[in-house]
């Protein structure tokens, strides 16, 4: 596969493991302690774990899976609003996979399901519409869910309907921004993390220019990075040579995907349908200001919070689960209490355990990357 | 409720029953004539054998007619309840045949005998039926064996998805052969006889709810003439499996439990068609974890595994065989891939059904 | 997050509502491409092109110099390495 295999070569990230070593040891923290290196995206989560990136890199290097999945943060409280919608009569209701199997306070999706409800998987908000288009006598609700990345996809599927009239299609808005929650992070006081791996997709939407506040304010690096392994292993690489420097820089390893600017098509689309909540509320980090949105009023009739009667309950995380810290950092996934205990992908308690993006899911199934790295050296 | 079966050969044949309607209806199952006729027109007709056109309550064979390909009996039962019932490469009775025949070849067994019971919804077509009876025919005649026994059901609209197939078979394991799952030791290789995933995503793919168009066709195939064939040139084969529902991931997994080994695979080796990749690639799905329908895993000691790679490769169920992994025992009942890149990782069960990851 | 994969244009299927057909190494599905067209780069321009395929939306044109240009840098990281390692075993550092 073009532009896929390429970045998958395994020659040149030897190259890369070697430079990386290299830094490692030129660079004074890691004689105290591991150096931290967040990737904000589930999306690099997913591909750390799938091609085992964690094992490869050296022991100074300590990759903290943060908060950039959609699924692994969506609170309870907006899974029973789901819930709730998927049961009223006379309804599909659509969704990605992946929110499926997320838990509610009573139920997930796919027991809704099993309950009788009709709910669909589909791969793109343009088949929900189409759905609605081919069951005129039904509504149709699509539930909107991810980052920027996600939002014009949603935004221009609301245009069309619009633009088609119709009338029995609506879109459940859970779209959650990057920023708000990643300076909650910087402003957390346990916080330490070193330097960032951004998210590449969210960028092709917004630009590289959003985070300059990280760079500047906060005087920590971020490298905008591709999702192939060998896109990970150049930006660790590319923050590690920032460390090494005494830079604090943003900087982009995915150019050839992301412009600097952004894509304007897709913002002015995500500005004229959505606007900014005043805070939302996150599984596992609780409200962050400005951290979500909505849909405008001209968008009413669109609004499956303002078509319907959403009931809205803030259900709070279960108190044993510690999903905050390890999104901060603070503690690994199998330092917390509950891991691979009360809380398993089949039984997830916590946010982190539902995805396969989820850090603790990641760990429970792919594995312990020390453990690995140990049995590499053998 | 009547069951249509065999006895002996010799009986002169009774006049037969002619459908004519279009739809399967409640009577069809009602137990009277109308049942008899869709049976006879359909079943019995596309099936063709003495055994099963008596239409007795059981089918009856001669122990020592089974006694000569070995001496352990071999049971199974599987039912298929494929959505669509058509599908690229096959559909559900073709499915039903291959996957029985193939759950029993996989014991070391010689299989001979189905059952099939079909579950039907009201209002299906008879020509459908009357297709896939004839594709379970043709399938049963390319594996050998006799569809000798059968029962129908016809239930009302909504209590079943169109149409529901089970199908038992009975085989015979040749003497002296014990394949276990348990058996399996460091220093055993672990081979796949070709390209995986090929059902999980043609099946995803027929849905139609992705909108994805491919041209992916289901590998579904009676794999018994492969198996007994690679039985034949090898004694020392210790383990058979087919990989369907959960993939190879879950067989592997299945092995290293079972034996108390670990199993190391290499992506690089593992052979998967890239339009499969590009299929997972765009829903974020895993192929290891995606169903087969004419894929074994075969464990066999490292010192015989060419031998077992070229008698799969001279057939062509087999063409793309390929050593994949190795048994170790560096962390019991772990399976793990060593990634393409260079990687390591752990390639657990599969957690409840793989859904897209899409955000 | 995110899920996007690179795929190519081979057909344009709905001017109207810019919908296009994309080849993701043989399974095809048609997307729309609304945020990859503008008045420098018009919809019958796109056939042939990659983009970044996300949730059934092309959301970026794929820059294939800037590629070519990662996977240099990443080649002469290499070179250089060797090379070192050359010096280093022929005593000259």
């Amino acid at each position: 596969m073009k532009y896929v295999d390429e970045f998958r070569d395994p020659e040149k990230a030897r190259t890369l493991l070697k430079e990386i070593n290299e830094l490692v040891e030129k660079i004074d923290i890691c004689k105290k302690r591991p150096l931290a290196i967040m990737e904000v995206c589930g999306g690099h989560t997913h591909s750390i774990f799938r091609y085992g990136i964690e094992g490869m890199l050296p022991k100074e290097i300590e990759l903290v899976h943060g908060p950039g999945c959609p699924v692994c943060v969506l609170p309870m409280g907006r899974v029973d609003d789901c819930v709730a919608l998927a049961e009223q009569p006379n309804m599909i209701f659509t969704t990605f996979g992946d929110a499926m199997r997320v838990p509610g306070s009573k139920k997930s999706l796919l027991q809704a399901k099993a309950d009788g409800a009709d709910v669909r998987m589909v791969y793109s908000p343009l088949d929900a519409l189409d759905l609605a288009r081919d069951n005129r006598d039904k509504e149709v609700v699509f539930f909107g869910l991810g980052f920027e990345t996600t939002m014009p996809s949603t935004a221009l599927t609301v245009l069309r309907a619009q633009a088609d009239g119709i009338k029995n299609f609506s879109l459940f808005c859970n779209h959650i921004t990057i920023i708000p929650t990643v300076k909650a992070i910087l402003d957390s006081p346990d916080m330490k993390i070193d330097g960032f791996l951004g998210p590449g997709h969210v960028s092709m939407v917004i630009g590289t220019k959003p985070y300059e506040f990280i760079a500047n304010h906060y005087k920590r690096p971020l490298v905008v990075a591709g999702f192939e392994p060998l896109d990970v292993l150049h930006s660790v690489w590319m923050v590690l040579k920032q460390i090494d420097e005494g830079r604090s820089e943003i900087e982009n390893q995915y150019v050839r995907i992301v412009p600097d600017e952004g894509n304007d098509e897709a913002l002015n689309a995500v500005s004229k349908v959505f606007e900014l909540r005043e805070f939302f509320e996150w599984r596992g980090l609780g409200s962050i200001d400005h951290s979500g949105v909505r849909m405008r009023e001209e968008y009413a009739d669109f609004d499956a919070e303002r078509k319907f009667s959403v009931p809205n309950i803030k259900i709070a995380d279960p108190k044993s689960c510690q999903c905050g810290e390890v999104l901060k950092g603070v503690i690994k996934p199998f330092e917390c209490k509950v891991f691979g205990k009360a809380c398993t992908p089949e039984m997830p308690l916590g946010a982190l355990m539902v995805s396969s993006e989820g850090a603790c899911a990641a760990y429970y199934q792919f594995g312990d990357p020390d453990r690995l790295r140990e049995l590499e050296e053998v | 409720m009547n069951k249509h079966s065999n006895i002996t050969n010799n009986q002169s044949p009774r006049p037969r029953g002619k459908i004519r309607v279009d739809k399967v209806n409640l009577a069809h199952g009602g137990g009277g004539k109308a049942m008899r006729d869709l049976i006879d027109d359909v079943f019995v007709s596309e099936f063709d054998n003495a055994l099963l056109a008596s239409l007795e309550d059981q089918a009856r064979f001669k122990m020592k007619d089974l006694a000569i390909h070995g001496d352990q009996l071999a049971l199974t039962t599987d039912s298929y309840v494929v959505d669509p019932l058509f599908f690229p490469g096959g559909n559900i009775g073709k499915l039903a045949v291959c996957g029985t025949v193939n759950d029993l070849a996989v014991g070391g067994a010689n299989p001979l005998y189905l059952t099939c019971s079909m579950i039907i919804e009201e209002g299906v077509e008879i020509d459908l039926l009357r297709s896939i009876a004839r594709s379970m025919a043709l399938e049963a005649e390319t594996a050998g064996v006799q569809i000798v026994t059968g029962d129908t059901k016809v239930v009302n609209k909504g209590c079943c998805d169109k149409l529901f197939i089970n199908t038992a078979g009975v085989g015979v394991i040749r003497t002296g052969l014990n394949l276990s799952a348990s058996s399996a030791e460091p220093g055993d290789v672990v081979i796949v006889n070709g390209l995986l995933g090929d059902h999980g995503a043609t099946i995803l793919a027929a849905r139609d709810d992705m909108a994805l168009s491919t041209v992916i066709e289901s590998d579904c195939a009676s794999l018994n003439g492969l198996i007994g064939g690679v039985l034949d040139n090898c004694e020392t084969i210790k383990f058979i499996r087919d990989a369907t529902r959960g993939g190879i991931a879950s067989v592997l997994n299945e092995i290293a439990e079972a034996s108390g080994v670990s199993i190391e695979i290499e992506e690089e080796k593992t052979p998967i068609r890239s339009d499969v990749k590009g299929f997972c690639e765009i829903l974020g799905l895993d192929p290891l974890y995606l169903a087969n329908e004419g894929k074994v895993v075969i464990v066999v000691p490292q010192e015989d595994a060419s031998k077992v790679i070229s008698t799969l490769q001279s057939n062509p169920l087999g063409k793309s065989a390929a050593i994949i992994g190795t048994v170790g025992d560096w962390d019991k009942g772990r399976v793990t891939m060593k990634t393409k890149f260079g990687g390591r990782r752990i390639v657990d069960m599969l957690v409840g059904e793989q859904l897209p990851r899409i955000c | 997050m995110c899920l996007g994969i690179p795929g190519q244009i081979i057909e344009i299927t709905d001017e109207a509502r810019k919908l296009a057909m994309v080849d993701v190494s043989g399974v095809h599905r048609e997307i729309n491409m609304a945020c990859v067209v503008n008045d420098d780069h018009r919809l019958n321009d796109c056939i042939g092109d990659w983009v970044l395929v996300h949730v059934g939306f092309a959301m970026s044109r794929i820059n294939e110099e800037e590629a070519a240009l990662t996977l240099k840098v990443l080649e002469e990281l290499g070179e250089a390495q060797e090379e070192i390692a050359a010096m280093r075993a022929s005593g000259q550092m």
